[in-house]
């Protein structure tokens, strides 16, 4: 099956790694990540002004162009661009009118019609492929490894666009399961990582990455699985730094769910791009015996 | 049983007007900021609670008490919308946008909140696109 793919700027640049590895899982599973064409910027966070359409226009731009390719169904793997277009598409079919003054807005761009459904990749896995099938493809068990899952925001909340339940989510317990790692459940699964206050805030972000890890570490967790581009860079890198300012706490590694999933399928971990991380992801690995190199 | 209260021409004539800060913000974010009932829900799962000097709950009562020094307040920048308050709140208020609200009035009179000259150029490279896209939308409009 061939399905079409929003990328956004994140996966072009620093989080290559993600984009690599889901790929490499879709072909396993015989399928295919279709970049769309002329895809633009999502805008990364929705518009929370009720009287100000103009940021808006970013993820419907990207929207008509999954139309006008002939698709319903448009695939994201960043956390933040799933929500922008998640929101937007459910605004313009909630409320008629500002569509019609949006496609009035549009310039080139043929009118928004409302059939597209926008899909976090992960949502593609549970629902359409399912993790009892990938279970059944598990190469490497992650055995014996204890993995702290780890949502943050824009995956789950607002509720209208959340792809689990917005306080208890259980998708990626599934998904560890059938990979065969230990869950470590935490109640700081759903707060935010500092998000884009590691610009200007670092010191924020990093009390926030050791927050949320302390807890993973003082239960002797292994590692943290989490999916959102931001939410790797601060928990893996801030968390890095925070080791500086907390004594005694040890940052453990960060991997994306595709990583992961990969390793477990028996795809080359050189797919998985483990040289971007702070915390090297592969001594873990090799350490309970997943793989050798 | 129904008692009947007086009337006084003199009273009857007052007008009551919400507060100008109330009716922008009003405006802006579309929630009703007279529905809050200060449980405090928003504050106790706020991430940021920390390092705040106005709590959630508190800006709220700032703004509809008219007090505009509000805008001063440290919370509005810190707010990094992840939509927990919205999510738990018990009268179905959507204080995160709000905090926008407020965000969108200082930075709609053309005043930039971010400073990223500071960051050095290594950071730059090694830091997700999505934070920098965030930042220019949150703290300059």
């Amino acid at each position: 099956m061939k399905l079409l793919y929003f990328p956004g700027c994140t996966l072009k640049t620093s989080a290559k790694n993600l984009e690599k590895s889901a790929n490499a899982i879709m072909e396993k599973l015989s399928h295919e990540l279709k970049e769309m064409d002329d895809w633009v910027c999502c805008g990364v966070v929705s518009s929370l002004s009720d009287d100000d359409l103009m940021r808006h226009l970013a993820p419907l731009r990207s929207l008509i162009h999954v139309e006008d390719q002939g698709e319903d169904k448009v695939i994201t793997l960043c956390d933040m661009c799933c929500n922008t277009l998640k929101q937007t598409n459910l605004r313009v079919k909630e409320k008629p009118d500002d569509l019609e003054t949006l496609n009035a807005f549009m310039d080139k761009e043929n009118d928004y019609k409302g059939t597209v459904n926008v899909y976090h990749f992960l949502e593609f896995l549970r629902d359409e492929v399912g993790f009892s099938k990938l279970k059944q493809m598990v190469k490497n068990p992650l055995k014996g490894i204890r993995i702290m899952p780890y949502y943050g925001c824009m995956m789950l909340r607002p509720r209208e666009v959340a792809i689990d339940d917005a306080e208890d989510p259980q998708i990626f317990n599934d998904l560890l399961d059938a990979l065969g790692a230990e869950i470590v459940d935490n109640p700081f699964k759903i707060e935010c990582c500092g998000s884009y206050h590691t610009i200007e805030n670092k010191d924020i972000v990093s009390k926030r990455a050791h927050h949320i890890t302390n807890y993973a570490f003082e239960r002797n967790a292994d590692a943290i699985i989490l999916s959102c581009p931001l939410c790797r860079f601060n928990l893996d890198v801030r968390g890095k730094e925070a080791e500086l300012m907390f004594k005694g706490y040890k940052q453990i590694p960060i991997y994306y769910y595709t990583q992961l999933i990969a390793i477990a399928l028996g795809i080359d971990p050189e797919i998985c791009g483990f040289d971007d991380h702070a915390v090297d992801p592969n001594l873990l690995l090799k350490k309970k015996g997943v793989y050798k190199i | 049983m129904h008692k009947k209260i007086p009337k006084n021409k003199e009273i009857s004539k007052i007008i009551f007007k919400k507060g100008e800060l109330v009716k922008e913000v009003e405006e802006i974010s579309g929630e009703n900021l007279f529905g809050c009932y200060q449980c405090g829900t928003c504050s106790s799962g706020c991430p940021y609670i920390d390092d705040m000097d106005l709590t959630p709950d508190e800006v709220i009562r700032y703004i509809i008490l008219d007090r505009k020094e509000v805008l001063n307040s440290k919370t509005l920048w810190l707010c990094s919308a992840c939509f927990t308050c919205a999510e738990r709140c018990p009268r179905d208020i959507n204080i995160t946008k709000i905090m926008e609200a407020l965000r969108q009035i200082i930075l709609r009179r053309k005043i930039d909140y971010s400073n990223t000259r500071k960051t050095t150029k290594k950071e730059r490279e090694k830091i997700p696109q999505i934070a920098f896209v965030s930042l220019f939308r949150k703290n300059i409009g």
